[in-house]
């Protein structure tokens, strides 16, 4: 879980300066699932018809959670996270459960190796991770491997990374929302 | 930010037993994937009545921004109709002239099809479409090219039926649920559509190559006699598919056939028509069997 910080600079960040007002553990313990959840369904409903044009939102929404939150999520999440989005990708029932299980694992090891990173660090991480899983998602997608497919997924790898820093201020206003203290005792 | 300090284990057994655990679990939940993975590209249909419940559950939101985009389409036509309206109804008028003419030809030939195939006792009584529904999703930020409709078994959708757009066809059915269809697009690598050149009876496969145009393989190989701008329509070889619909446009000679762009393209139809199988008898004859062993039954015939 997160570090308690000095609690009056915590009211501060977190909104609200009546003392009588704690964060919601529903809240607390929800917002993320629910933001990678709803990532996973929103490309669904873009036509695409000629190409993969949406990026895949879960895996980046994913990514950042656990590159800015680490420890927030267990390392076994990407099991039914990545089953939920199975159902919904187009892609073979598994393969999210595999690629995002793949990813917690390489992400817990690079967290070792380089416990204090910056945002520039973070971006780069996730825009290799972002790499690596469209073409291995590509790969194991069950269709005919051909040079137009690889030539398709460029623009889709380039609009993913891209669109990282904002997903990243995305997730940390989610992330305030989360630790708000909206509950009130007393 | 840096890892929380209860995560890291220094001393603690119980720590170190638990971060343990974690890597443990992750890595039993990667094989768990992968070898879900195995099942569904080696059984593709076995996950899907989980996946065609998600879908069926899912697409009343897809008919919401259906209609959105469909309204979105109708705004951005009006803003560009008024923006060269003077030049374009010149150009409207003078086509509108010519297709009067070309219908009332197709009229005197469409009577004497009937005329002859009444000679021939050929009966071709066009079959009504199944259902009329519009495409709530598609996988697009997969490489595969899956749309999904709105209705399923319930409005007596089955798989192998083409799908059309009033521009022609789009693709098959592929898995059905009870009220959401999953449609395998033309563009798909694994789609593959027996065609011939409108023009003649130049028979040829049209294969999907997943990043929006055709491939156009003939059957017949060796001079290859396309030409830029032929455009190609169903054959019906095959069964499932009423011959005559238009697929594509050549837009690129190749050595063996040519490449070819869609003429029906999913994201700018609004409604699509669900088609019976055109021949089921024709269907179930091409399915081969592994052996091909008289049962017990036919030889007691």
């Amino acid at each position: 879980m997160i570090d308690r910080l000095d609690p009056p600079l915590q009211r501060r960040a977190y909104g609200g300066d009546e003392i009588n007002r704690v964060q919601d553990p529903w809240r607390t313990n929800s917002v993320h699932y629910v933001t990678i959840v709803l990532g996973s369904l929103l490309p669904l409903f873009v036509i695409a018809d000629t190409m993969p044009i949406a990026p895949p939102l879960g895996f980046i929404l994913f990514l950042g959670w656990r590159l800015m939150r680490p420890g927030l999520m267990p390392l076994w999440v990407g099991v039914p996270l990545g089953a939920f989005d199975d159902l919904f990708s187009g892609q073979p029932f598994g393969s999210a459960i595999f690629l995002w299980s793949l990813t917690m694992i390489a992400l817990e090891l690079i967290e070792t190796r380089f416990p204090w990173r910056g945002f520039w660090q973070d971006w780069f991480t996730a825009g290799f991770g972002i790499l690596l899983y469209i073409v291995a998602a590509m790969i194991v997608s069950g269709a005919t491997l051909s040079a137009e497919l690889l030539i398709v997924i460029l623009p889709q790898i380039a609009l993913s990374i891209l669109l990282y820093p904002l997903i990243a201020r995305v997730i940390a206003f989610a992330d305030r929302f989360r630790l708000s203290r909206a509950r009130r005792i007393g | 930010m840096a890892s929380p300090k209860s995560r890291r284990s220094g001393f603690s057994k119980k720590q170190q037993y638990s971060v343990f655990t974690g890597y443990l679990l992750a890595t039993l939940g990667a094989v768990l994937g992968l070898a879900l993975l195995a099942i569904s590209l080696w059984q593709p249909a076995i996950m899907q009545p989980l996946r065609g419940t998600a879908t069926t559950i899912a697409s009343p939101a897809g008919e919401a921004t259906a209609t959105a985009r469909a309204g979105k389409n109708g705004i951005w036509a009006t803003i560009s109709g008024f923006w060269r309206a003077g030049s374009q109804n010149a150009a409207l008028r003078e086509e509108v002239e010519i297709a009067r003419i070309r219908l009332a030809e197709t009229q005197a030939v469409e009577a004497e099809n009937d005329r002859l195939k009444a000679l021939l006792g050929l009966y071709n009584q066009e079959n009504p479409p199944v259902a009329t529904t519009r495409l709530v999703a598609s996988s697009s930020s997969s490489v595969r090219r899956f749309a999904y409709i709105g209705v399923g078994r319930a409005d007596g959708v089955e798989i192998g039926m083409p799908v059309h757009s009033e521009r022609g066809v789009i693709g098959r059915i592929l898995e059905t649920s009870f009220a959401s269809s999953r449609v395998l697009l033309l563009t798909d690598t694994e789609s593959v559509l027996p065609v011939r050149r409108a023009s003649d009876q130049t028979v040829a496969f049209a294969e999907g190559r997943g990043d929006g145009f055709l491939r156009i393989r003939l059957i017949n190989l060796g001079l290859n006699p396309l030409e830029i701008g032929d455009v190609f329509v169903t054959s019906g070889a095959g069964g499932y598919y009423r011959p005559g619909v238009a697929v594509a446009v050549l837009s690129e000679i190749t050595p063996d056939g040519g490449i070819a762009q869609l003429i029906a393209e999913p994201a700018a139809t609004n409604y699509v028509s669900v088609e019976p199988i055109y021949e089921p008898l024709a269907v179930e004859a091409a399915g081969v069997r592994e052996r091909d062993e008289l049962t017990e039954e036919e030889l007691a015939n």
